[in-house]
C-alpha cells in the first residue's frame, strides 16, 4: 500500500481541521478506514468529519453497536468500529491482525461483518469511517482511503499517513 | 387478558440479546427470557446470542415460546405488544420489529415501538412497585453513560453523556489491556477489591463546570501509557492496584455528577439502570453520597440491569396508557433521540 501524504498533527485544533477537509471531499458511497492503537484518537477524528458533514448530534463510540448511523448531514454517516467483531481477542494488547498472522481472526471478524450486513452500509449513500478497519481488510472495497495513525514522539503528537 | 390483568409481551433485540418478557400491569415480571441465558440454544450447533441479526433470527421463535410458556399464558391473552424500536443495530433492531408487527397484524393486538434507554429506566418500575416519576436516572452500561431526568413516563431529558467512550466500553478495553478477559465489568470490580484504589492517580476528567458530560477516553489512554511505562522500565505491574484505581477514577467522575444533577434539580430520588448499576464500588459510593444528601437511591435486580424483554414491556405499558398505540407501520431507528 503507497502512503501518499504523511501529516503532522500537533494538537487537537490540527486533528479538526483534518477532519473538516475530508468531510468536504467525501460523497456517497466512500470509505475511510483508519487504523492505529488504542488512545490514538480514532473517535476523536471521526467526530470532527461528522461536524464537517454538519452532523449536530453527539459522537459518541460505536464499539458496543458496531456501527452507529448519523442521517442527519450533508450525507450520512456510518461510523463503525469492528474490533468487537472478531469476539474475545487481544487486539488491544498488540495482538498481530495483520498479515499472514492475523489471518484467521480476520476471517472471524469478516463473517460477523456480512452477518450484519455490512457491505450495504458500504455501497450505499453515506460515508463510512471504519475504526480498527485492519481486522476487516479484505472485506474493504478497493477505493478505500487508508488513514494509518502513529503516535508522534510529543505527547499530544500524531502522525496520519495517508494512502490518497 | 387474563386473571383480569393486563399483559404485555416486551421484545429487545438492539444489540446482542435476544429477550422476550410477558409482564402483568406494566410492572410484574411472568416471563423474562434471554437467549444467552437459557440452555436450549447451547446444545444445536453452539448458537451463541451474537451481534449479528442472523442469530436474533435463528433464536427468536424459540425465545417467544419459552417466554409465553413460562409466564403460563398464551399469544392470545396478550393485550399489548411491545418492541425496541431504537437506538441499535438496524438488522438486530428489525428482527424484534418485524416479529412485533407479525404479531400485531395477526392477532389484531395493539403496538408500541419503545426507546431502548426508556426501558432500561423503566427496569426500576418493575423492581420497585412504589417508584413514580419525577426522579433522576443515571444510566451506565457497555453502550451508554447518561444522565436523564425524568419528569413523567413519557417525558425524559438527557442532561448529560459521553462525549466519547461508554463506561461499560471503558471497562472492558482496560480489562483487556490488563489481561483480566471478558466481561470487563464485574473482572474489574472483583480484583479491585484486593487492590490500594490510591496506588496509582489517573486524572479525572471533569469537563467544564457544570457539565453533565463524560469522558473516558482519555482514561483508557492513561492507563495503556502507565502499563506500557512500567513495561519498558523492567518493573511488574500490580494488576489489582491498577484495577482499584481505575476504577476509583471512575466512579469519583459518574458519582460526583449524579450528585450534581440531583442538587440543581433538587430531585431526591436517583435511579440506576443499565449492566454497570451492578458494579459494587459504584453502589458504595452512591449508598453513601445519596445518604448525607437525603437522595434515596433505586436499582434494579442485576437481571433487570441487563438488556431484557421485561424493562421493554413496562415502557410499553406506560406509552401505550398514555398515548394510546403505534401504527403498523412503525419502524425500527438505528439512531434514535427522546
Amino acid at each position: 500500500m503507497e502512503i501518499k501524504r504523511v501529516i503532522t498533527i500537533e494538537n487537537e485544533e490540527a486533528t479538526r481541521a483534518f477532519g473538516l477537509e475530508l468531510a468536504r471531499e467525501a460523497k456517497a458511497g466512500d470509505v475511510i478506514a483508519l487504523i492505529g492503537d488504542l488512545g490514538t484518537g480514532k473517535t476523536a477524528l471521526t467526530r470532527y468529519i461528522a461536524e464537517g458533514l454538519g452532523i449536530k448530534a453527539r459522537i459518541s463510540s460505536p464499539t458496543f453497536t458496531i456501527v452507529k448511523e448519523y442521517p442527519m448531514g450533508r450525507i450520512p454517516l456510518y461510523h463503525f468500529d469492528v474490533y468487537r467483531l472478531a469476539g474475545d481477542n487481544d487486539i488491544l494488547s498488540g495482538q498481530d491482525i495483520q498479515g499472514e498472522e492475523g489471518r484467521e481472526i480476520r476471517m472471524r471478524a469478516i463473517d460477523e461483518l456480512y452477518n450484519i450486513g455490512a457491505d450495504e452500509y458500504f455501497e450505499g449513500d453515506g460515508l463510512t469511517v471504519i475504526e480498527w478497519a485492519d481486522l476487516i481488510y479484505e472485506a474493504l472495497p478497493e477505493d478505500t482511503k487508508f488513514i494509518f495513525i502513529e503516535y508522534g514522539e510529543e505527547e499530544d503528537q500524531r502522525v496520519y499517513k495517508c494512502t490518497f | 387478558m387474563k386473571d383480569n390483568k393486563f399483559l404485555t409481551l416486551g421484545i429487545e433485540t438492539s444489540c446482542d440479546e435476544t429477550a422476550i418478557s410477558v409482564v402483568a400491569d406494566g410492572r410484574e415480571v411472568l416471563s423474562n427470557v434471554i437467549s444467552s441465558q437459557i440452555d436450549i440454544f447451547k446444545n444445536y450447533g453452539g448458537v451463541v446470542p451474537e451481534i449479528a441479526s442472523r442469530h436474533h433470527l435463528e433464536n427468536i421463535n424459540g425465545v417467544l415460546e419459552t417466554s409465553l410458556k413460562e409466564a403460563g399464558v398464551a399469544l392470545d391473552d396478550i393485550d399489548l405488544v411491545g418492541v425496541t424500536m431504537g437506538p441499535g443495530l438496524i438488522g438486530a433492531l428489525l428482527m424484534g420489529v418485524s416479529t412485533a408487527k407479525a404479531i400485531a397484524f395477526a392477532s389484531g393486538k395493539p403496538i408500541v415501538g419503545v426507546h431502548h434507554l426508556i426501558g432500561h429506566v423503566s427496569a426500576n418500575f418493575i423492581q420497585h412497585a412504589e417508584l413514580e416519576p419525577p426522579f433522576m436516572a443515571l444510566i451506565t452500561s457497555g453502550g451508554h453513560t447518561e444522565i436523564v431526568q425524568v419528569d413523567d413516563y413519557d417525558k425524559l431529558t438527557v442532561l448529560g453523556g459521553t462525549r466519547d467512550d461508554a463506561v461499560g466500553e471503558c471497562y472492558d478495553k482496560v480489562a483487556r489491556v490488563l489481561g483480566l478477559g471478558y466481561p470487563g465489568g464485574p473482572k474489574i470490580d472483583r480484583i479491585a477489591k484486593e487492590g490500594n484504589s490510591e496506588a496509582i492517580h489517573f486524572k479525572r476528567v471533569y469537563l467544564e463546570k457544570d457539565s453533565l458530560d463524560f469522558s473516558f477516553s482519555g482514561l483508557k489512554t492513561a492507563v495503556l501509557n502507565y502499563l506500557n511505562s512500567e513495561k519498558q522500565a523492567g518493573r511488574e505491574v500490580n494488576r489489582a492496584d491498577v484495577a482499584a484505581s481505575f476504577q476509583q477514577a471512575v466512579m469519583d467522575v459518574i458519582v460526583k455528577k449524579a450528585m450534581d444533577a440531583c442538587e440543581t434539580r433538587k430531585e431526591k430520588k436517583l435511579v440506576l439502570a443499565g449492566g454497570v448499576a451492578a458494579n459494587s464500588k459504584l453502589r458504595e459510593m452512591l449508598d453513601k453520597e445519596c445518604a448525607k444528601r437525603h437522595i434515596k437511591l433505586y436499582y434494579p435486580a442485576p437481571i433487570l440491569c441487563t438488556d431484557n424483554g421485561a424493562m421493554i414491556a413496562s415502557a410499553a405499558y406506560y406509552k401505550y396508557t398514555k398515548n394510546g398505540a403505534d401504527g403498523l407501520d412503525m419502524d425500527a431507528y438505528p439512531y434514535l433521540e427522546f
